[in-house]
């Protein structure tokens, strides 16, 4: 296998790639049917939504109107006229149906939730990896300083805290006690919107930041103890030079593999904050689904998520390949 | 007849208690183990003390037995069928009120009447006049099942088909290979939260829930170490001596997998905890949980004047455990790890 990566082996290694993908997508569709018609039938479904003691005639009813009235995975009058061939072929075609609780289409509901998610986590994302980031260079800088320590003991203190304790604690500070923000609600005109998505980007980013500033500060050092490091201290270069010009280009790899996988969360939005703040994102419909006891949004939501998590790793391995020359097509 | 809950949960204890013994015996001949358990000890002995506390009140809190019944006690009447555990008798059988109590408080926090304990309640009661400090110890046996019994799904799961993945590679290595990659492209609390809907609230199911989506990680790194191990000079000399493969997994890869096993289950441990949390935020967690006492106390800081203490007194229990296991995972990866060990020896 060649060092470089010419045009033929990254097409192959395109190709290998996409099948394992396709693959990945069938296993996690097949995971989902077992989950959610073979091991809670659709019967199970219909008693959760309409309770325990409801007449059989009701329960049929409700499976007729939900489109749940087909054999499983077997159909032997008519071939192919089953659940199984059914929800591979909707979530492929990503027509997802109605909502099991109201009956709302859910590609609507997830045309209408993608706006206000994206609202929250593209700040959010892109704040607190500017933050993490920075942070992280700036201890590793100063490697064994007190400084390094003491972000060192507040990145475990901060980890070590539940979001939902930062997300009581920021609503009563900032909203009950000094009022600089409004508790929760959400407005899309762009000179409102921001007075809404500021503190729960505040929040997101204070219980996040520990965990990756502790990540980039390990790639950094990391960086630091490798030669050209050393030549380049050698040659006279400054810590400053050191660590902004030679060792961040070199460490941009990983975090690049790190930031392009963390994307598919920027649409499925962040459940938790979605719902303390009232955004009516993707993460809200979810908590909403949840519950309603409404299987369906959550079967799309998890492919959903599942989909762009496999296109983004697709895409760090095409980056990987084309950005470091070392790479070599596997 | 099936035994009573309290009796199963009494023999658990008893058999964990006895594992722990033998374990530690075990690990005590071996001189590295020896000198990675002094290094770990010299470098976090709060943190260990800390879990060790956990761990008591937790244990403490699993041995119950009935009490006789007495003649003439109208206190004991209503609780006789109750098996009390060692940290309920801690407290009055009775320790109860009507409603709100502030901390060693002689009144109601709201209306003000009488207490039946006044100045008794450490730190409060809650709403329904349960003693805030009873429920919080209660708390630690939660959290210590939630982690310890998910850990006993994950970790042979991810033992087992890491290791056979990295030692037979072929088709096995591209099936479990598979089954990695297709949980691990699903979003996490999503997958958790879809499975516990379907499973069920219990326990186990939880736990079950956890582990089905816990034991992906600690699988990648089991194979990737079996592969590099497989490779090594001293599997082929086994192998040349005719050492059959179970044999030599047994005395030779495995033993070599012990540490990552370690920093694994730490490492989970309290991502598990605050699952947990998060579970119980959606109404899918366990029954005494900090998360559920966490839950229910959200509302409370917005209430005149507020109720702080029930909130106060879960979240430092929480934050107290899971600062003290990251503590300890940190050092142990430090101890363990045998590229720091060697700078610090």
């Amino acid at each position: 296998m060649g060092c470089a990566a010419g045009p033929h082996h990254m097409i192959t290694f395109l190709v290998r790639r996409l099948f394992w993908a396709c693959g990945t997508v069938a296993g996690v569709l097949g995971f989902l049917f077992v989950l959610f018609f073979l091991y809670a039938t659709p019967a199970d479904m219909a008693r959760r939504a309409l309770g325990e003691k409801a007449p059989p005639e009701a329960i049929s009813t409700w499976i007729k109107n939900h489109g749940y009235d087909r054999p499983l995975v077997w159909n032997p009058t008519a071939p192919g006229q089953t659940l199984l061939v059914e929800h591979f072929r909707r979530s492929l075609t990503f027509d997802f149906g109605r909502s099991d609780a109201d009956g709302v289409p859910i590609r609507q509901r997830l045309r209408e939730g993608v706006g206000p998610s994206l609202a929250l986590t593209l700040p959010l994302f892109a704040i607190g990896l500017i933050f993490s980031i920075a942070l992280a260079l700036l201890v590793a800088t100063f490697r064994d300083s007190a400084l390094d320590r003491a972000v060192a003991v507040g990145c475990v203190l901060a980890m070590s805290l539940s979001t939902l304790l930062y997300i009581i604690a920021g609503q009563w500070l900032f909203g009950q006690v000094l009022r600089w923000f409004p508790v929760s609600g959400f407005d899309s005109d762009p000179e409102m919107l921001w007075r809404f998505v500021a503190l729960p980007v505040v929040v997101g980013v204070l219980a996040s930041f520990g965990e990756h500033t502790r990540f980039y500060r390990t790639l950094f050092v990391e960086e630091t103890s490798r030669d050209y490091v050393r030549t380049a201290r050698a040659k006279g270069c400054s810590d400053l030079r050191v660590m902004w010009g030679h060792v961040l280009p070199n460490a941009l790899i990983p975090i690049v593999t790190h930031v392009v996988v963390a994307i598919p969360f920027l649409f499925t939005g962040s459940i938790l904050l979605e719902s303390f703040f009232g955004i009516p994102g993707l993460g809200s419909m979810t908590v909403e689904a949840i519950h309603g006891n409404d299987f369906a949004t959550l079967r799309a939501m998890v492919f959903l998520g599942s989909l762009l998590f496999i296109a983004a790793q697709i895409a760090t391995d095409v980056i990987y390949t084309l950005v470091d020359p070392r790479v070599r097509l596997g | 007849m099936l035994m009573p809950a309290h009796l199963v949960s009494n023999l658990i204890v008893a058999t964990l208690l006895g594992g722990v013994a033998l374990l530690a015996a075990g690990l005590c001949r071996a001189p590295l183990w020896r000198a990675a358990a002094r290094a770990l000890a010299r470098r976090r002995p709060l943190a260990l003390a800390a879990l060790g506390l956990y761990a008591l009140v937790a244990l403490l809190d699993s041995v119950s037995w009935v009490d006789a019944r007495v003649a003439g006690d109208p206190a004991g009447a209503s609780l006789v069928n109750h098996p009390r555990t060692l940290i309920d008798r801690l407290f009055p059988p009775d320790f109860q009120e009507r409603s709100y109590a502030a901390p060693l408080a002689d009144v109601e926090f709201y209306g003000g009447a009488a207490l039946q304990h006044p100045g008794a309640h450490l730190l409060g009661t809650d709403i329904i006049g349960r003693d805030v400090l009873h429920q919080t110890l209660r708390g630690a046996r939660v959290a210590l099942l939630i982690g310890g019994l998910t850990s006993l799904i994950a970790i042979p799961l991810a033992l087992l088909l890491g290791v056979s993945a990295g030692w037979f590679g072929g088709r096995v290595d591209d099936a479990v290979f598979f089954m990695i990659s297709t949980l691990a492209s699903m979003p996490g609390l999503l997958l958790l939260v879809a499975l516990v809907m379907v499973l069920g609230t219990g326990t186990a199911q939880v736990c079950i829930a956890l582990g089905v989506t816990g034991w992906v990680g600690l699988c990648r790194l089991v194979r990737a170490e079996t592969l590099k191990l497989r490779e090594l000079d001293y599997i082929a000399a086994a192998r040349v001596l005719g050492a059959t493969d179970l044999a030599i997994v047994r005395r030779h890869i495995l033993p070599n997998l012990a540490h990552l096993v370690l920093i694994g289950f730490v490492l989970m441990f309290s991502g598990l905890v605050l699952s947990e949390v998060m579970l119980s935020w959606l109404g899918l967690g366990l029954e005494g949980s900090w998360g559920r006492m966490i839950d229910q106390a959200r509302t409370e800081l917005s209430r005149q004047p507020a109720v702080w203490w029930n909130l106060a007194a879960a979240s430092t229990a929480l934050f107290g455990l899971i600062l003290a296991v990251n503590l300890v995972a940190d050092a142990l990866r430090d101890v363990l790890d045998p590229r720091t060990a060697t700078e610090q020896r």
